[in-house]
């Protein structure tokens, strides 16, 4: 079994039992004692044992393959419609900061109909080369077809690190491909980078719904296979100087190949996201003053892409309706998000929204209790500093 | 001795304590509010077989047993005590009797809707003037040719006006005292069976409490419980098993308001503490949880010796009492952890304190169980 | 019809909490669940079930002993049968390796028609296990389905993007991932809890029960491996900014985006 207690270093101080996210863990005569059938050998214990009294072997296989002939990171350039998507050329950014500390070259990898015009912007936000694959049959994407270019071309070329956008595409196409080639894949990383020993690539990503952060490897394996979060990862800046390559490929595929046709593509308009399950949500409170307040929250949380909250005060005041109201009496939120503007922050409010990952607080009172749950509070008048916030949200968004 | 639960009955738990989050929860304050009984959820309990736990699938039912139906009050009353005693009232007043004492063709013709939450049922014993003093029946039941003829009136009836199928209880024979009683399933559009006053309530505000009148209301002779004169009997035997039924009511209610504090004290920071910093508070929730839990104890004990087939009366009236007592003392002082929010409704603590009162008093008083206790281990 | 559903049993992570004193998870008292995604895929079968009746599912998880309680609550729900992959051999495998085992148990249960998953599970929250499963059987699949429509063998899906949909179709056999968007999932009946114990079985099957070589399955095998675990530095106290005029609200901006909280 791979987790071993070194029982003389235990201090039978129940750390490693806590951290255990699959309760395989418990005390025995006061030393810390694994429970293999529930252990997954994830490494939690370890990480928490202040006292290193706990081990977690990674068998070194005898047989290594040579992997010196993968050579090259890859990045994946989804496009949709003859567009490209904004995350990958967060992807080339990340590309080339990986290439570079390997001293390989970076190539951006293309699928579609008809899109040369993306090549040349794909040289100028950092790949050295593009290769794009131009065939009828992958203008639209389909798992079969790209699945099937892409690991014809990652047999041929050998990359050692090929790293794809998470969108909802990207995390269907990866999977397949790392089976295919019965390779390792990382999903849904928040940051890549090179071990400078060994040459290979870390992949930190989150797991238990966030709640921790695991730094994974593909030893043994190639190529190493990741996928990104969208809206992590730094773009480069545009360079129009920068020269490269594009090399065209045959495309070997035929109709039956794709066994999944696209009917329809249908785009709808953003649906109404309900309080319990936004991201983001901007509530007002009494120090709004008035209904005509909301219209301005209602803006920055559009800008946001989240809804609008209220607190008890604004509802019973008839200036918002019931199903915006947040607290004890309203509903219980958990956004990434709450801006809390000119609420004083009553414990019947903070019941509904106390777990939120980051409280913002507005107010003109610098007592305020709603300052002693909020991350970060900002002392003056909601309504000079809500619309800077909306404007320099609006600036951000443009950039991106 | 083992104090496991069955994996039926965590899974009835977890099953019980999910539906009662999403779908009980967040209406119970209305429902308090206004006095509304709440037929939607009855229908979705029905859908999940929630309306007939302990009876066998053939009749019906889950094909569960008594502790898994008493989980399943107590978790629904933890959230909203009106809900528990719908399921309690009906399950163990309205349909158990027919279960223990109806024919094939009765438990055919209502035990099986009733299981299935297709029908509602209730139980009319109580009258103006036979609350303790059950047996000073008053309504009175003539058998003339095909059907009997059913005159008085009934009052405090839960699931009154809202529920398909009555057990009523009436004096056949004046003469023979408590065995001139006899059990009725009656209908509710029978001719001659009224709704009368629905009563307006300190708590349990959700579920209908009716007046029930019988004005030459005619039942169908078949439809007679039990045989002539048995009626006492059956009323007593039910009100045995009832009882458990509101012992675990009183037992969630408990649980429930425990449970505000649990949250409420880590939430309310005073001099700079939160109030589970404060001894004398902690002191005063150690008692309350344990006191829970003891009723909880007393509670699964009365349930499990009713599925053991084994005497189960005394366990059951102690069951009830003690459970009815520490759900009024947890409640009251839950409201007074909770300070001044918990006099006011935006926290549930003032509504759980309102609904723990009427644990002490129907299905048997707590002086009536103290009667029933003493009268059976002092003889 | 014959619909497998692959399901899996996690901490409800939503509970799971960081102690803010040692940094790490408090696990206690965090009940264990059937993934989200996984019910909604249960719940599409069980609708394809009322619909056309002549329908038989079979419920698969992958993990340890404690997982029967899922495959139990699964059958509580309507599911037909139910196996449980269990073997200290599987433990610690990646999503390559739990997609090898899973392939094996498939082929073991023969014939199907549709195989569902969730889409991801909230502990490894990867949604790699479903599409490289779908490889390895060499089958389509449609991933994101937000709604299905079954004709005979042919099979009609939509599938989710960030800003609408694509309306798909392909042929049984094959492989779909179900999100929270395509239906709502049924609470398990009273009765159905009774029979999931009392009349239906969940028959574990070891390493040894599928044809897996063990060079495809558990941690030694599994191509990535988990070099650290930590936990992302605790909330701390908050702060109130200085100022109140545009460059507080930028400050306010950029500390947001370096955490990613926009």
């Amino acid at each position: 079994m791979s987790v071993t207690i070194l029982i003389e270093k235990c201090r039978g101080c129940r750390l490693c039992l806590k951290a255990c996210p699959f309760d395989a863990i418990k005390m025995e005569d006061g030393k810390a004692v694994i429970n293999y059938d529930k252990c997954t050998n994830c490494g939690a214990c370890e990480a928490s044992c202040r006292f290193e009294a706990i081990h977690v072997e990674r068998e070194e296989r005898e047989e290594v393959k040579d992997l010196s002939e993968y050579k090259g990171v890859w990045v994946y350039a989804e496009q949709r419609q003859g567009k490209l998507m904004f995350t990958s050329l967060e992807l080339l950014g990340e590309g080339r900061k990986l290439a570079d500390k390997l001293g390989v070259e970076l190539s951006a990898l293309l699928l579609g109909h008809e899109v040369e015009d993306i090549c040349q912007e794909l040289i100028h936000y950092g790949a050295d080369k593009v290769i794009y694959a131009n065939h009828k049959l992958l203008q639209n994407y389909t798992t079969d077809g790209y699945t099937k270019v892409i690991t014809d071309l990652i047999n041929e070329k050998k990359p050692e690190i090929v790293i794809i956008g998470a969108t909802n595409i990207g995390r269907d196409l990866a999977p397949r491909i790392a089976a295919r080639l019965n390779t390792g894949l990382t999903a849904d990383c928040t940051k890549l980078d090179i071990d400078e020993e060994q040459k290979i690539l870390l992949q930190t990503r989150p797991a238990f719904g966030g709640n921790i952060m695991a730094t994974i490897v593909t030893p043994k394996h190639r190529p190493q296979m990741a996928t990104v979060r969208p809206g992590v990862m730094k773009k480069m800046e545009k360079d129009e100087s920068r020269k490269g390559v594009v090399e065209k490929v045959d495309v070997n595929l035929h109709d039956e190949d794709i066994r999944v046709k696209v009917e329809e593509i249908v785009k709808s308009a953003k649906q109404v996201v309900n309080l319990v399950e936004a991201q983001y949500i901007v509530s007002g409170g009494r120090g709004l003053g008035g209904p005509e307040g909301f219209k301005l929250l209602k803006e920055l949380a559009d800008a946001l892409g989240g809804v609008v909250g209220s607190s008890r005060a604004a509802v019973d005041s008839g200036w918002i309706s019931h199903d915006h109201q947040v607290g004890q009496t309203g509903k219980t939120v958990r956004p990434k998000v709450y801006i809390a503007c000119g609420i004083s922050g009553a414990i019947q409010h903070l019941a509904g929204m106390q777990n939120s990952d980051c409280i913002i607080a507005i107010n003109k009172n610098p007592d305020a209790p709603i300052f002693s749950v909020a991350d970060y509070g900002i002392v003056g008048d909601l309504y000079k500093v809500v619309p800077m916030l909306i404007e320099e949200v609006k600036k951000l968004k443009e950039q991106k | 001795m083992d104090f496991n639960l069955t994996k039926e009955q965590e899974m009835v738990r977890k099953l019980m304590r999910e539906f009662a989050e999403k779908e009980v929860k967040p209406i119970a304050a209305e429902v308090d509010e206004e006095g509304r009984f709440p037929r939607e959820t009855v229908e979705k309990m029905a859908r999940y077989s929630m309306m007939g736990i302990p009876f066998p699938k053939e009749l019906g039912g889950a094909g569960g047993d008594t502790l898994s139906y008493i989980i399943a009050v107590e978790e629904l009353s933890r959230v909203c005590a009106t809900t528990g005693v719908i399921l309690s009232a009906h399950t163990s007043l309205g349909a158990h009797p027919i279960y223990q004492f109806g024919t094939d063709e009765q438990k055919e013709k209502y035990l099986k809707p009733l299981a299935e939450g297709k029908y509602l049922g209730a139980f009319g014993l109580t009258e103006p003037n036979a609350g303790t003093d059950a047996a000073s029946q008053q309504t009175t039941a003539v058998l003339k040719g095909d059907h009997y003829v059913l005159n008085g009136s009934k009052v405090f009836i839960t699931n009154g006006g809202e529920a398909d199928i009555y057990i009523i209880f009436a004096m056949t024979d004046k003469s023979k005292g408590t065995k001139g009683i006899s059990a009725f399933i009656v209908e509710k559009d029978y001719p001659g069976f009224s709704i009368g006053k629905i009563e307006d309530k300190m708590g349990i505000r959700g579920s209908s409490t009716a007046e029930l009148i019988f004005e030459d209301c005619l039942v169908p002779k078949e439809n007679l419980l039990g045989q002539e004169g048995k009626g006492f009997a059956i009323a007593m035997q039910t009100l045995d098993g009832g009882r458990i039924g509101i012992a675990a009511q009183a037992l969630g209610i408990a649980q429930g308001a425990l449970d505000e504090c649990t949250k409420y004290m880590k939430e309310r920071k005073q001099f700079g503490k939160p109030l589970a910093a404060f001894q004398g508070l902690q002191w005063m929730y150690a008692d309350m949880a344990t006191k829970v839990e003891a009723a909880r104890l007393l509670v699964y004990k009365a349930a499990m010796k009713k599925d053991e087939k084994k005497p189960f009366s005394v366990d059951a009236a102690m069951a009830k009492l003690y459970a009815a007592e520490t759900a009024m003392e947890v409640t009251t002082k839950a409201v007074q952890i909770h300070g001044g929010y918990g006099y006011i409704k935006d926290y549930p603590v003032e509504r759980m304190m309102r609904d723990a009162k009427i644990t002490e008093i129907y299905e048997g008083t707590s002086q009536v169980q103290k009667m029933v206790i003493s009268a059976n281990l002092l003889k | 019809m014959k619909i497998i559903v692959c399901i899996k049993q996690v901490p409800d992570t939503n509970e799971v909490r960081i102690d803010p004193k040692t940094g790490t998870l408090i696990r206690e008292g965090v009940p264990s669940i059937i993934n989200h995604d996984d019910k909604n895929a249960l719940e599409e079968a069980l609708k394809l079930k009322d619909k056309y009746k002549d329908v038989h599912i079979t419920v698969l998880t992958m993990g340890p002993p404690q997982a029967d309680v899922a495959l139990r609550e699964a059958l509580a729900m309507g599911a037909d049968r139910a196996i449980l992959l269990s073997d200290r051999a599987f433990a610690g495998s990646d999503t390559w390796a739990t997609a090898k085992t899973l392939t094996a148990a498939v082929k073991k249960i023969g014939d199907y028609d549709i195989i569902f998953c969730g889409r991801q599970a909230i502990d490894g929250d990867t949604a790699q296990v479903g599409p490289q499963l779908a490889e390895d059987l060499g089958i389509p699949q449609i991933t994101y389905v937000t709604h299905l429509e079954v004709n005979g063998r042919e099979v009609k899906a939509h599938r989710a993007l960030e800003d609408g949909y694509e309306v798909l179709s392909t042929k049984m056999p094959c492989l779909l991932t179900a999100i929270k968007e395509l239906n709502e999932p049924r609470y398990a009946s009273v009765r159905g809890i009774f029979e999931a114990y009392r009349e239906k079985q969940v028959e574990i099957w070891s390493a040894k029960d599928i044809d897996i070589n063990l060079n495809e399955t558990g941690l030694n095998s599994s191509p990535t491996n988990v070099r650290q675990t930590f936990t992302p530095s605790p909330k701390g106290q908050g702060m109130i900014l200085e100022g109140n005029g545009r460059d507080t609200v930028q400050e306010l901006l950029f500390k947001l985006g370096e955490k990613h909280l926009i």
